[in-house]
């Protein structure tokens, strides 16, 4: 699904990143974990076409995409979610998920100042796509609501659903559990499941053990900016080099 | 949405009716005013209110629609309906060509290359004297015409200007309640998330720009037409700030808040007449006090007022 190989980013004289390399199979939940700083959110920064790297290559579905830019990418089915949740906030939370559809639908800036007839029956599959998309995710009763006024939890599935309007065949979800209190981790971690029931290849950087523990098919360990370890779950668990780098070693 | 239309025909309905109350006179010249400066100020709140993207050169691409208007059917005689698509179609093409590189720029960057822009393109109409008249200006541009009926007097004028400017606006509302304006406002509130989402936010916003740019030309030809004379001073900085002003003051992102703001700011002047020498300090103290007490501008600002007075509770903002 989808393939990095050899990323490196350079900042300064800073190696953020050193020749990084993995594979994430179709339809499996993968976890991206590490300390602070190894390097995880500038990997997804680099997968999903926001910073350039200064070496390497992404592979999407069989096809290079290294350097393509975020909308490029959208029409290739990959989305992200981002830490500090990206509402945009003066809109309501329908109108947020409706961006969603801009890929998933064509009437330019012409046809729709001129209100033609096509546009209006495609305004109406764009709402009805983003209800669904606002029922997915449990927060349809909310749909009027100014985005900027929601709280984190709230805002942060939005973000998903949002996500989700873009008919995405692989969701990035940048510590989607990050501000949300205990229950509602644990409604994330079986939104999570579902979408990936849909087909959705979903990988995740997480800070919260439990949840990657709990819901990720596959894990991989970043270190000070190189792949430590790379495994089920257990093995990650059981791996002696990944616990010498959370708990310290004895050296 | 129904609601929607009916606002816009019961406001159609006001401005047609409204020069039955006027008889005329000199308030009709000046309402035309609102109307060109509706234009001008709606044009600037798709590029500021819709998109977020500053401009401070739009006197510019007003001044080259009423010069090249104004030129075309004087020096060249062509006919004003002619003239006047021409015009907008090339200023529509040069903001696209500048839109590009210009439009990689943010905030006060932004501002700045707008406002040499606008400059540049004022020295153009000062210095080329044989095209443009230079300073003393272009005049005898003839007035337009419709089947025989030339509109030369100021209630003609409001009838045509006002025509055109409730299309804009109507084709305005339409855009910005369409997946066009949704993905403007994304782009406003977090670019980096319109962009994952696969909005293309660096042509979306030239476009945008150069629509601004053709609505902004067609109130300037429009201008020229129905003044039959233009000169460069119409077209500075100062007036580049004032549709700004007009912008801000009716209320970022809401057409209804263009023309109020353009309303406002073209009659607030004309009342003000009576106070003599104080008149530009009453002038400024207002606006002042606008912005502080209504940071939504005069559409937002309005309506809560009205609560306030009333003790209802808000129930929102209809913007």
């Amino acid at each position: 699904m989808l393939e990095v190989s050899g990323i490196t980013q350079i900042f300064g004289g800073v190696t953020a990143l050193d020749s990084v390399s993995f594979s994430i199979a179709k339809g499996d939940i993968t976890g991206v974990i590490g300390p602070n700083g190894a390097g995880k959110t500038t990997l997804f920064n680099i997968i999903t076409g926001i910073y350039h790297q200064t070496a390497g290559t992404v592979t999407l579905e069989g096809k290079d995409v290294t350097g393509l830019p975020p909308e490029r990418l959208a029409r290739l089915a990959m989305v992200r979610t981002f830490q500090n949740i990206e509402l945009f906030g003066g809109m309501t939370v329908l109108e947020n998920v409706m961006v969603g559809m801009h890929t998933k639908s064509s009437s330019g800036l012409l046809a729709c100042a001129l209100k033609m007839p096509w546009t209006v029956s495609e305004e109406r599959r764009i709402r009805d796509g983003a209800l669904k998309w606002l029922e997915f995710t449990g927060i349809a009763d909310l749909a009027d609501h100014t985005a900027g006024s929601l709280p984190f939890g709230k805002g942060r599935l939005l973000e998903i659903a949002r996500a989700l309007a873009v008919g995405p065949r692989i969701v990035l979800m940048d510590e989607p559990a990050a501000g949300l209190n205990s229950q509602e981790t644990l409604a994330l971690a079986g939104l999570i499941k579902r979408i990936r029931d849909l087909d959705i290849t979903v990988v995740l950087v997480e800070h919260d053990m439990e949840l990657v523990m709990d819901i990720c098919d596959r894990i991989v360990v970043l270190n000070l900016g190189k792949k430590l370890a790379e495994g089920t779950p257990r093995q990650i668990q059981e791996s002696p080099e990944v616990i010498a780098a959370y708990l310290g070693d004895d050296d | 949405m129904k609601r929607d239309l009916l606002l816009f025909i019961a406001f159609a309905l006001l401005i047609m009716v409204a020069p039955h109350f006027f008889h005329g006179g000199y308030l009709m010249n000046v309402l035309v005013f609102v109307g060109i400066n509706t234009m001008l100020a709606i044009a600037l709140n798709l590029l500021l209110g819709y998109a977020g993207q500053i401009s401070l050169g739009h006197a510019g691409f007003f001044g080259l629609g009423a010069y090249i208007s104004g030129v075309l059917t004087t020096t060249y005689a062509l006919n004003p309906w002619s003239a006047m698509p021409l015009a907008a179609l090339v200023v529509g093409c040069l903001a696209y060509l500048i839109g590009f590189p210009i439009l990689k720029l943010k905030g006060h960057y932004l501002a700045m290359a707008t406002l040499g822009l606008g400059i540049i393109i004022y020295i153009v109409f000062n210095e080329t004297v044989d095209l443009t008249g230079g300073p003393s200006g272009l005049s005898g541009i003839p007035n337009l015409e419709v089947a025989g009926v030339v509109f030369d007097s100021d209630v003609k004028n409001y009838y045509l200007i006002w025509g055109v400017t409730l299309a804009v606006m109507l084709f305005s509302l339409n855009l910005a309640n369409s997946r066009i304006g949704r993905a403007l406002r994304a782009v406003h509130d977090s670019e980096v998330a319109a962009q994952v989402l696969g909005v293309n936010s660096r042509v979306l916003k030239v476009q945008i720009f150069a629509l601004s740019a053709v609505i902004s030309s067609l109130a300037g030809s429009l201008y020229a037409h129905t003044m039959t004379f233009v000169s460069p001073a119409s077209f500075g900085f100062n007036f580049s700030i004032e549709v700004l002003t007009m912008v801000v003051i009716g209320g970022l992102g809401s057409i209804y808040g263009s023309f109020l703001g353009a309303a406002l700011l073209t009659l607030l002047p004309e009342f003000l007449r009576g106070a003599n020498d104080y008149d530009i300090i009453i002038y400024g103290a207002l606006l002042m006090i606008m912005v502080m007490f209504m940071p939504g501008g005069l559409v937002r600002g309005i309506p809560a007022l009205y609560r306030k007075i009333f003790k209802q509770k808000g129930e929102g903002d209809n913007a």
